[in-house]
């Protein structure tokens, strides 16, 4: 994070890139254990559910997550679990519940500011080989459709893209969906800094955005 | 661009690429001194306006009296002023040079940017001046300008190259040498070049500006290293290639090149990727190598756009019509594509039925004296044939060179069946270039005879016709990817 920039916490960045068209995964906020095991009753299992926090950027590294929850015991014991982890310098925290996108390949896409170029969107290849792949490509922003499935079409393995045991191809056009979003979010509200959707889970051929975190410039 | 914008741009460099008289400051008797190259070559290459040697002590140059100073230059008589002289000689000079009308300078003189702070302390100093003085300033730091429909060689490096429409502009010296000595090679001919060095004042995207609006160029050809405002850089690229193709060389992607360019042109570093993007997103014709890099503009310059992916091989060499194919197939721009029914039937009319009787078309053989002109015909009056390689051209004079050379020259028949051959080739590199004319898509030949056998009948043909022809099939299908994706993305 740059200096004079501050993070929003998950689900405000999800909540700002969904109106900017991005799909996100259905989720909802809970104060305690009891609101969410009601908010995952309602979402339906399994569930994942994360601590949640405008201080909280690096929740992985802190085990402030826990996936797969399959009914509301679990709940239960992860959200008493995950409130009792949370630090003072954290502030205000909550708890995010939101379903399980299930899928086996996942990409990455963000904006970064290019220190030549100024604002960028990236989307790359994700999951446990995104390192050694290195398959990502660059838009300035703005862009529009044609050039989002350009961007796709950069990619170097577009096998990767394509049906995958038994899963269909990735949508292209939901892709674009993500990618112009990305775009317009970085056009539209200036004080964006930078977009981080790592992963975006592809769940039968469509894009999901199931972590978020959105950087922006602190008033 | 605006009607209005246009003449602007043009007016802006005319100094510079069309002077009606030039100042060389600082020419030298001295035939190991810069000063006395640049005099040279503005001399020997006919250019046709006034040319002003000037130098401290007078004396005499290549057979001219030099001037002492820019005031004996009579008013208005120069508008393009060629400065060798060491910098802490140039603000006086160039104050001289604006009074006598001079609107445009190019430096050579090094010892600016490239040095460091101070260095760069006394460019934006140059810089200001100019502004004042109302000078179009190139460089500093730059090796020279050439703009052929001028005859105009203000350079202290060779060629000269021949003229033609591909206008270069780069922040190495050095490569805009090589892309004219790949010129004066390919007989594929350069517009405008300029050496535009550290690029204080006039940037590589402003000479793009006007080069898009030269009705002397076709295609632009830039070296770039480094970029100093990205978005400007961006936006006036996307204007550009919307008129005419450009093709990009970029120095400087990775880690160890960077270091090299930092000490050369002291350019920053940019992330490779977003530059990639970039060029996607403008249009512009990225290559990866020197060769290619001119290759594909030769090919803008001197071929048709093809209007699909479709490609059609025609070949008398079987091997190379197999490569050829692997290369076409595993493209991700270009399709291999089936050979039409009605195709098939026109190459059965005239070929016995050992011929491949699909795409590639290997005649194996089977052709006689008309076939090869009459398949070509055939496959590009096909609506969906897109491009046509020809593979296979110069075979015949490459065997007739060997039987003149023999001993056995022209007695047995030789005499005849020799000039048959060469006569076949040059006729195979004028249907092609006919075909390309009538149907307007690339027909392009391929064979290594381009660069083993220069002055075969084949390469020959098409070499004095101007058209580019390319040592392999690898490299006419790259260039034909660079023009499809061009083509695609100005139609979007």
């Amino acid at each position: 994070m740059s200096s004079g920039t501050r993070t929003l916490s998950e689900h405000e960045s999800k909540r700002r890139l969904a109106s900017a068209g991005v799909a996100v995964a259905p989720e909802r906020l809970a104060a305690d254990a009891a609101e969410a095991e009601r908010a995952a009753s309602e979402l339906g299992f399994p569930v994942v559910v994360k601590l949640c926090g405008d201080r909280i950027a690096h929740k992985t590294e802190r085990s402030l997550v826990r996936l797969g929850l399959t009914n509301v015991a679990q709940v239960r014991i992860a959200a008493e679990a995950l409130l009792a982890a949370a630090r003072p310098e954290d502030g205000a925290v909550a708890l995010l519940v939101a379903s399980m996108i299930p899928g086996r390949r996942e990409l990455i896409a963000g904006c970064v500011q290019d220190p030549t170029f100024g604002p960028c969107v990236m989307l790359g290849i994700g999951g446990i080989f995104a390192e050694v792949l290195a398959d990502v490509a660059f838009r300035l922003v703005p862009f529009d459709r044609t050039e989002a499935l350009d961007l796709i079409a950069e990619l170097q393995n577009q096998a990767w893209l394509g049906p995958f045991r038994g899963e269909p191809a990735v949508d292209r056009e939901r892709l674009a969906d993500v990618l112009v979003g990305l775009s317009r979010l970085m056009e539209g509200d200036a004080d964006v800094v930078s977009v981080d959707l790592n992963p975006l889970i592809v769940c039968d051929g469509e894009p999901i955005a199931v972590d978020a975190l959105v950087e922006v410039r602190a008033s | 661009m605006s009607e209005k914008r246009e003449q602007e741009v043009l007016e802006r460099f005319r100094p510079l690429f069309e002077p009606r008289g030039v100042i060389v400051a600082g020419a030298s008797s001295h035939p190991g001194k810069f000063g006395f190259v640049a005099a040279h070559n503005l001399l020997s290459q006919g250019f046709p306006g006034n040319v002003y040697l000037t130098n401290r002590e007078g004396g005499e140059i290549l057979g001219r009296r030099a001037l002492t100073s820019v005031a004996e230059v009579p008013e208005g008589a120069a508008d393009l002023v060629f400065v060798c002289t060491p910098p802490a000689t140039v603000p006086d000079l160039l104050r001289e040079c604006a009074k006598k009308g001079v609107r445009a300078a190019f430096l050579s003189t090094a010892g600016y940017g490239e040095l460091g702070e101070e260095g760069k302390r006394a460019e934006e100093d140059l810089v200001r001046l100019c502004d004042e003085l109302g000078l179009l300033l190139i460089g500093p730091n730059g090796q020279g300008v050439i703009s052929t429909p001028a005859s105009l060689c203000a350079q202290i490096v060779a060629p000269y190259p021949p003229r033609g429409r591909i206008a270069v502009a780069s922040q190495s010296g050095g490569f805009v040498q090589a892309f004219q000595n790949y010129a004066q090679k390919t007989g594929v001919g350069v517009s405008r070049a300029v050496s535009a060095g550290n690029c204080a004042a006039t940037r590589l995207e402003d000479y793009l500006e006007y080069f898009a609006a030269d009705p002397e160029t076709a295609v632009s050809l830039i070296y770039v290293e480094g970029i100093d405002e990205g978005r400007t850089f961006f936006e006036s690229v996307r204007r550009a290639t919307s008129r005419k193709p450009l093709v990009v060389l970029k120095g400087g992607t990775t880690a160890g090149g960077q270091r090299a360019a930092a000490s050369h042109t002291g350019a920053l570093a940019t992330d490779d990727r977003v530059f990639a993007g970039m060029c996607r997103q403008a249009g512009i014709a990225r290559a990866p190598t020197i060769e290619e890099a001119f290759e594909t503009a030769a090919t803008f310059a001197t071929h048709p756009l093809p209007k699909g992916p479709n490609v059609f091989v025609l070949t008398t060499a079987g091997g190379w019509g197999v490569v050829t194919a692997d290369r076409i197939a595993s493209s991700r721009e270009l399709r291999l594509m089936p050979i039409p029914d009605d195709l098939r039937a026109a190459f059965d009319a005239r070929l016995p039925p050992r011929w491949s009787r699909n795409n590639p078309a290997d005649l194996a053989g089977s052709e006689t004296r008309d076939t090869v002109v009459e398949c070509l015909a055939e496959a590009a009056a096909q609506p969906d044939v897109h491009a046509i390689l020809l593979l296979g051209v110069g075979i015949q004079s490459n065997l007739a060179a060997m039987e003149r050379a023999g001993g056995f020259f022209p007695e047995h028949g030789l005499g005849r069946i020799v000039e048959f051959h060469e006569r076949q080739d040059a006729r195979y590199a004028e249907a092609a270039l006919e075909m390309e004319r009538r149907f307007d898509k690339p027909v392009l030949i391929a064979t290594e005879l381009v660069d083993c056998q220069p002055e075969n009948p084949g390469p020959r043909t098409l070499r004095e016709a101007g058209s580019l022809a390319y040592p392999s099939s690898f490299r006419a299908v790259t260039v034909l990817e660079h023009l499809w994706r061009y083509a695609r993305w100005r139609a979007r």
